[in-house]
């Protein structure tokens, strides 16, 4: 047997005693308990994409990314405008939010870390950042949709800015962080301006791991219903201004999913994999394309 | 004559004329906060030569150094008292521009930070900022800058690859040729070879030296063989006040506070 765990007086046991069984026996069982535990946490991820895949493969076609939803009851179509109205939507936050953001981290990292100003941003991104989305959703409504009278995709868009608009800003700080001190301490010592240091030093510098915080926006967009449903509404018809309800992915599977027609449920479920499909990869190509490429 | 340190030390004849009030320091005190790390510095700096700064840590060699190109302003709390003048200007004077001043006065730090641009870019930079266009004038500053920086045969295949491709001495080397690209009079270096191997270390020396024709040099060191070998004026520091200023050989050979004595024969510090 194994001379560890007996008394044979080698040099590992040279007190005379081998490890106890018991010992190995509490090794074996946690290190089981953990791996179990881990695969665990696999299980909801892997369900989803099976159920998604399942349901919603059937239905897949080229039609569904360029024809329009079926009027209820009658089978056929896609849901290209809803594609189309979530990739404005989310275009539209976007606008919003990124120079917003990148531009306050700029700020409370590079000209005043330490200013009131960058504290209160500081704190209130965070706070804004466990905000529910249907706040946003229905901050948008009394805000613009009220006043404007109308659903629109600019609402949405900008509900969904707001939501992303503490994720951008608080990756983009970090990342604006984590560029070394001796680059500025470089650029500024070589007569550069705290302007040109930022542009062209810091960041260039910054930049993949503010992409990454971009992605994940756009993952965390794109999926967002409650934000959009009470802003943006829906439309059966393509969008012809950003001033009128437009249909997203999200709503159309929360809409399609509760009709009482077999074939607008199928459709549901088409759309649930797109979005699926859409966001993981997102957060994938975040993870490959911007991982920091040095240091 | 070093009884004060406020005279310049007295020039032999065996030294190149160069300007000898060139960069003057007058009753210069600093303070991080309320911490005064400068007592009282006056000192006198002749044009070409390289003159070093020695003493043990926290004396306030770097402070000194770093406030000829004001980069101590870039320190939240700090401020100081007293004047430094180039060739006759104050550098606090209104008129002076931060940022002119630094393409003046070249840098080099202790740890090599080339940027994480090609080798070009990276000597480019000090040009470019300053809105050079011309691709010849750039081309042209790039192997200029390399020679000088004795660089040139090693990285003229690979002037588009990755600065953070280099070896550490090569980089720092890099730091050196980046620093003179804007064409200033005066390099600061702080401990430039504290991070570099002895191989690296000789190279950088022998560049200082060469270097020395066509610039005033300041560098601050903890290496009293370095000072000895690569400077012409020696100035030790010590908790914040200078201490003793001559020239280096008789710093080295025949100092007159003890201090320095003891300092440079290794009894503390």
């Amino acid at each position: 047997m194994n001379s560890l765990t007996k008394a044979s007086g080698n040099f590992f046991t040279q007190d005379g005693k081998g490890t106890s069984p018991l010992r190995l026996i509490r090794n074996g069982l946690l290190t089981g308990l953990c791996i179990s535990l881990s695969l665990l946490t696999l299980l909801p991820l892997f369900s989803i994409v099976m159920l998604v895949v399942k349901n919603g493969w059937p239905l897949m076609s080229p039609a569904l990314f360029t024809e329009l939803p079926p009027p209820p009851g009658l089978e056929g179509g896609g849901f290209a405008n809803a594609i189309i109205g979530t990739v404005i939507m989310v275009g539209i936050a976007l606008l919003l939010a990124i120079p917003l953001g990148i531009l306050a981290a700029i700020h409370i990292t590079e000209y005043a870390p330490e200013s009131f100003l960058s504290k209160s941003v500081r704190m209130v991104a965070k706070l804004l950042n466990g905000i529910p989305s249907i706040i946003c959703g229905v901050f948008a409504f009394a805000a613009i949709v009220m006043t404007m009278h109308g659903f629109s995709a600019l609402a949405g868009g900008v509900a969904l800015s707001i939501l992303i608009l503490p994720t951008i800003l608080l990756t983009s700080e970090q990342a604006l962080l984590a560029v070394p001190g001796t680059y500025r301490e470089a650029s500024l010592g070589l007569g550069a301006t705290s302007f040109q240091t930022i542009l062209r030093v810091v960041l260039p510098d910054a930049l993949p791991a503010i992409m990454t915080g971009v992605m994940l926006a756009v993952a965390r967009a794109a999926g967002e219903t409650a934000p959009v449903l009470f802003t943006a509404l829906f439309s059966a018809n393509w969008i012809h201004s950003i001033m009128e309800p437009t249909a997203s992915l999200p709503v159309l599977i929360y809409n399609f999913a509760a009709l009482p027609f077999d074939y607008q449920v199928k459709m549901a479920w088409s759309a649930s994999l797109i979005l699926v499909t859409v966001v993981t990869l997102t957060n994938v190509l975040a993870q490959i394309f911007f991982r920091p490429k040095h240091r | 004559m070093s009884e004060s340190p406020t005279s310049p030390p007295m020039l032999t004849d065996d030294f190149a004329p160069g300007e000898v009030n060139f960069m003057k320091v007058e009753d210069f005190n600093f303070f991080y906060g309320k911490k005064q790390a400068l007592h009282g510095i006056n000192l006198t700096i002749p044009s070409r030569k390289v003159t070093a700064f020695i003493g043990p840590s926290g004396c306030g060699k770097s402070t000194l150094l770093r406030n000829f190109n004001r980069m101590n302003e870039l320190i939240p709390g700090t401020r100081h008292e007293g004047d430094i003048t180039i060739h006759g200007t104050s550098i606090y004077d209104p008129s002076v521009e931060v940022i002119a001043l630094r393409r003046r006065i070249g840098m080099v730090f202790q740890k090599s930070n080339p940027f994480p641009m090609s080798i070009y870019g990276n000597i480019v930079y000090p040009l470019r900022i300053a809105g050079e266009r011309d691709r010849d004038v750039l081309d042209g500053a790039v192997e200029r800058c390399l020679r000088s920086a004795a660089l040139w045969e090693e990285v003229k295949d690979r002037l588009h690859e990755s600065a953070l491709s280099l070896s550490g001495g090569q980089m720092q080397r890099l730091c050196i040729a980046r620093a003179i690209a804007s064409r200033p009079e005066i390099l600061l270096m702080d401990e430039p070879c504290s991070a570099l191997d002895p191989i690296a270390t000789a190279k950088v020396e022998e560049l200082i030296i060469e270097l020395r024709k066509d610039f005033t040099i300041l560098i601050v060191t903890h290496n009293m063989h370095q000072a000895s070998r690569v400077s012409d004026l020696t100035a030790f520091f010590y908790l914040g006040s200078l201490v003793e200023y001559d020239i280096t050989q008789k710093i080295f050979t025949n100092p007159s506070s003890q201090q320095t004595e003891d300092y440079i024969t290794g009894r503390f510090g």
